[in-house]
């Protein structure tokens, strides 16, 4: 995987770069979040990304307003229902991340205890 | 045992020796009932002889009240000593013998119960029962029939009226009554002092006679009586229960709630952009998110492979399969002169049934020549179906020829054609509606055509209803003048009115139509009634409408021969020249497209599922009340008779001298066909895409990129003559010539040339219309110069789109425009460089003259590089003396000239 990071269209190779700006930036993380923002935005593909606090709430869109209150509820509460649905399961266990393919887009959402990250990406361009 | 049966066998058979038959019969033991649960009885029969011997007989001596009698042992003996075997009560014998008493009993057995006539009990016990029946054992005997039907049967209760059995004086000693008089005290103050303040104060209890009262203690006879007896009474009642319920009612209330999505403020978000958690919540999500991005961007995991693998086996096999094959032909075998087919329509809603319009095959001198021959013949558009190749369905009567129709998207019963003399002609076709719709499910009718001979079967089709005559035509006057080369309904979705501007249309049909014509206009028009000016008028319509004939509809009356286009626009080509002569339109509009064929087909399904047929009581627009909608594209594609592809506007602007209405200029003007331009389509699939077809070649465009074509065709060898896209292939279209060929464009395999070409027929085709019959089979009419209607079957490779066919036809137009742009910008830096060269060789010149005027000072060289034609002497005499200094250097090397010399030529270098 490291090796096909590398090939990806980012200049920086990716693991590295990771650990990198939380290094350098720590004085700035308004700077910082907006970086890792572009960094997922200018991957191929990507038509928005969303982050979403824990109420469901988006925090930083690129999509216009109406869409992107649409795709916090809506994702929210599918990732909530996700997440108890592999705690029930298994109540030691946890959603890691959440990855919706659909005929147009591939839509993902990485969750945590406070924020989700929702990615919409075209996969087949 | 067997020794004793010997002797009594002898014995009997000694006294019965005259029978020896019955002494076998002898032998058996006399037959009692045991089976029956009767072991005592013996039956019997008695002959009427015995009967009388023993006083016994039927109905005299033994009766029903009296069924048995006793009969003394000694007479039986004596019987069968005197009768011996013939006496009836031989087969007892033994019995008799054995009895211990005297008498024995013998019972008239009158219902056959024991199956003779009379039975002999043969035990004491047994006559003693008989004679004293015991009790017990008959009821016991009943008692254990009963049991089983006491079980199995319920008898539920039945109520019985109420009997007095003296309870209810019992009742009534029992009640008690009030016996005293109540008394009634009333206690009364004073209203002042209701409610007033009381005050208490200690008081001496025995300063004030009868302040004080005791009440001491002290026992009462009355109730030092011991109660020994108590006479209780008591009544079961039903228990009852009242109780109300009442419900509540609810009714439809009308109640809203908005709400709106929680937001953060942008402070919030900014603080929150800031906090910790979520800078280390990107961190780390982001990296699972780009891992997942890259997987993507690598591969697609869920590419269907069976899908592309199916795809490619598909359009192998096919490939050989690439030719239209023909399906079906009509031509019009009645009509006596030779017609040519101007315009070909599928009906929208009946699968199979194809409109096609004829003209006759003239020249326009010829045309006028024969005028008044042409009069006497009907100018048709016919209806055909694939089920009757020879007869036409309908035939729609025209004032003159009809060289393009429409069906009305909404109503497809309502179709709007146009003249060769400049008129519009609208038919109702409602009232034939079922007629056209039974054929498709009339193919046992067909059949049955078949089966009749020709003349039996053309009268019935040919007189009646065929012809239908149009039911409203514009006015010769006001409309226009020349043949009208084509005609679209505008949408159901909007309406334009007089200036051009474009309102949303309510009424939801489609209700304006748009011509070109020869004369160079285009006019748009509404089939609604205008405002009438006075009430008058519309009396007078009334009255006219008395007049018409029977069999015309009445939907468009108020239009017939007084019918005004609502607009004209005039494409005017300046001043001097002659305008533009407009004969193909294509408007940017929905409708157009067959992607909302579905939605027209509902709509009409609407329409004749409702009663009222919207198209009967037409009101005129609400263009008025509606604001209009300013960000409509008013824009529209024209092709020309001289091959211009022109794109302007329908909306008209008020000229600033006159305050007229003036249409405005032309967005743009190219020519680029070479004849008459008799395509002009929009693509099926992009809304943008328009194909033009003219002359001897074709031109793709798209709206709003209007430097140029984005594909234009080199000349063909023969004429273009009409033309169509693909309704399935976003990147096919077809092209109909003047030999009868058909070239076949495919923008995914050639962009040069037409992908393949097939023979149709020997002349011109004149229209190409292809249809979508279901998902695997479409069909394409192509019609000739000569009247015939070919339909053909379009192959799998040309009808089926592969996957991607969208997309990759719209990086083609991508590409194109991107292409065009190209150009464009290289024009523009072409222009600079020339005009840096230019420059630049401007600038060598100076500097050289400029070289030379200080070397050589000559006094008229100064002013070279202001004026040209001094700047070309110089030149020639800076070439003729560079030329003078060569033949030196030459001659001084040949060593023709002297050495000294030589410093005039170091002087020039």
């Amino acid at each position: 995987m490291n090796k096909w990071t590398n090939t990806g269209q980012e200049p920086e190779p990716l693991p590295s770069s990771v650990p990198g700006p939380t290094a350098t930036d720590l004085g700035e993380p308004q700077a910082e979040v907006e970086e890792t923002l572009k960094r997922i935005q200018s991957h191929k593909g990507v038509i928005g990304t969303v982050v979403v606090n824990a109420e469901g709430i988006p925090i930083r869109t690129t999509l216009d307003n109406s869409t992107t209150v649409q795709y916090a509820g809506l994702l929210h509460q599918l990732t909530m229902k996700a997440k108890s649905t592999v705690r029930d399961i298994d109540p030691q266990n946890d959603l890691t991340f959440l990855r919706i393919r659909s005929k147009k887009h591939e839509i993902m959402v990485a969750p945590d205890k406070e924020y989700l990250l929702i990615v919409i990406q075209n996969p087949c361009e | 045992m067997a020794p004793k049966q010997k002797q009594k066998k002898k014995s009997s058979r000694g006294k019965k020796s005259p029978k020896p038959i019955l002494a076998a019969s002898e032998d058996m033991e006399p037959v009692n009932m045991e089976s029956m649960g009767h072991p005592e009885i013996y039956p019997l029969v008695l002959t009427t002889k015995t009967q009388e011997i023993f006083n016994c007989r039927i109905d005299e001596d033994v009766t029903d009240e009296q069924p048995y009698k006793l009969i003394n042992k000694v007479d039986i003996f004596e019987d069968l000593r005197n009768r011996a075997a013939v006496s009836d009560f031989h087969p007892v014998k033994k019995i008799v013998q054995e009895y211990p008493g005297n008498e024995l009993l013998l019972v008239y057995d009158k219902d056959f119960k024991y199956g003779l006539n009379f039975y002999l009990i043969g035990t004491e016990e047994g006559k003693e029962n008989y004679l004293n029946p015991p009790e017990v054992p008959e009821e016991q005997e009943e008692y254990k029939e009963h049991i089983p039907e006491d079980v199995y049967v319920y008898k539920p209760p039945v109520s019985k009226p109420w009997v007095s059995l003296g309870s209810e004086k019992e009742i009534e000693e029992e009640s008690v009554m009030e016996s005293t008089k109540q008394i009634t005290y009333m206690i009364s103050q004073k209203r002042s002092e209701f409610g007033a303040p009381v005050k208490f104060s200690d008081q001496n209890a025995s300063s004030v006679k009868d302040a004080y009262i005791e009440c001491t203690a002290y026992p009462d006879k009355n109730f030092t009586l011991k109660q020994l007896e108590k006479d209780v009474g008591m009544q079961v009642i039903p228990q009852i229960k009242d109780t109300s319920t009442q419900t509540e009612w609810t009714y439809p209330k009308n109640a809203t709630t908005q709400y709106y999505p929680r937001e953060f403020s942008e402070e919030e978000k900014e603080t929150l952009k800031q906090s910790k958690p979520l800078v280390d919540f990107l961190n780390n999500a982001s990296i699972s998110v780009e891992i997942a991005l890259q997987q993507n961007e690598i591969m697609n995991t869920f590419t269907d492979d069976w899908k592309y693998l199916a795809e490619e086996e598909g359009t192998f096999g096919d490939k050989t399969d690439t030719h239209l094959k023909e399906y079906q032909s009509f031509t019009d075998l009645h009509s006596p002169t030779e017609k040519m087919i101007t315009c070909v329509s599928w009906h929208p809603t009946i699968y199979g049934l194809i409109a096609v319009s004829v003209a006759v095959r003239l020249s326009f001198e010829d045309r006028v020549y024969f005028s008044g021959k042409l009069l006497l013949q009907p100018s048709l558009i016919l209806f055909w179906s694939f089920s009757d190749p020879i007869h036409p369905q309908l035939m729609l009567e025209s004032p003159d020829d009809i060289f393009c129709f429409k069906f009305c998207p909404s109503d497809p019963n309502i179709i709007a054609g146009g003249c060769i003399n400049g008129q519009i002609v609208l038919w109702d076709i409602t009232a034939h509606a079922d007629r056209i719709e039974n054929i498709k499910a009339g193919d046992s009718r067909s059949k049955k055509a078949t089966l009749k001979p020709m003349f039996l079967l053309e009268p019935e089709s040919n007189t009646e209803a065929l012809y239908i005559r149009h039911c409203a035509v514009s006015s010769i006057e006001s409309g226009h003048k020349k043949v009208i080369t084509d005609i679209h309904w505008l949408s159901d979705t909007f309406e334009i009115n007089r200036m051009g501007s474009v309102f949303e249309n309510r009424s939801g049909i489609c209700c304006q139509l748009v011509t070109c014509s020869a004369d160079c206009t285009i006019c748009f028009w509404d089939i609604r009634p205008q405002k009438p000016l006075t009430p008058q008028t519309t009396e007078k319509k009334k009255e006219e409408s008395i007049e018409i004939p029977f069999d015309v509809p009445s939907t468009f009356l108020h239009l017939d021969l007084s019918w005004k286009p609502l607009s004209k626009i005039r494409l005017s080509k300046g001043e001097t020249s002659l305008d533009y002569c407009p004969t193909r339109i294509s408007l940017n509009e929905d409708h157009l497209l067959y992607k909302t064929e579905d939605k027209t087909l509902t709509q009409s399904k609407i329409v004749k599922t409702g009663e009222m047929n919207p198209y009967h009581n037409l009101e005129s627009g609400m263009a008025n009340l509606l604001k209009p909608i300013d960000d409509f594209c008013t824009k529209f594609f024209v092709g020309t008779e001289d091959g211009e592809v022109i794109y302007t506007d329908w909306k008209m602007k008020k000229d600033s001298e006159t305050g007229r209405l003036m249409p405005k200029k032309p967005v743009s003007i190219h020519t680029i066909h070479d004849g008459t331009v008799h395509t002009v389509q929009r693509s099926p699939f992009y809304n943008d895409i328009i194909l033009t077809v003219g002359g001897w070649n074709m031109a793709i465009w798209k709206e709003g990129v209007m430097t140029g074509p984005l594909l234009q065709s080199c000349c063909a060898p023969k004429m273009y003559t009409s033309g169509h896209w693909s309704l399935t292939r976003p990147g096919v279209f077809y092209i109909g010539r003047e030999d009868g060929y058909i070239d076949i464009w495919d923008l995914l395999e050639k962009t040069h040339e037409p992908a393949q070409s097939q023979n149709i027929c020997i002349t011109m085709i004149t229209y190409i219309k292809p249809w979508i019959f279901s998902a695997k089979q479409q069909f394409i009419a192509i019609a000739d110069y000569y009247g015939t209607l070919r339909i053909l079957e379009i192959p799998w490779t040309l009808s089926r789109p592969s996957t991607n066919e969208m997309t990759s036809v719209n990086h083609y137009f991508e590409r194109e425009v991107k292409h065009l742009e190209y150009v464009e910008q290289r024009k523009n830096i072409r222009e600079q460089e020339k005009k840096e060269m230019e420059l630049e060789m401007e600038k060598k010149k100076i500097i050289s003259v400029f070289y030379r005027d200080v070397l050589f000072p000559i006094p008229l060289r100064q002013k070279t590089y202001q004026k040209s034609k001094e700047q070309m002497e110089a030149e020639l005499k800076m070439d003729y003396e560079s030329y003078l200094e060569l033949e030196k250097t030459v001659l001084i090397n040949l060593g023709l000239l002297k050495v000294t010399e030589k410093g005039s030529y170091m002087d020039v270098v």
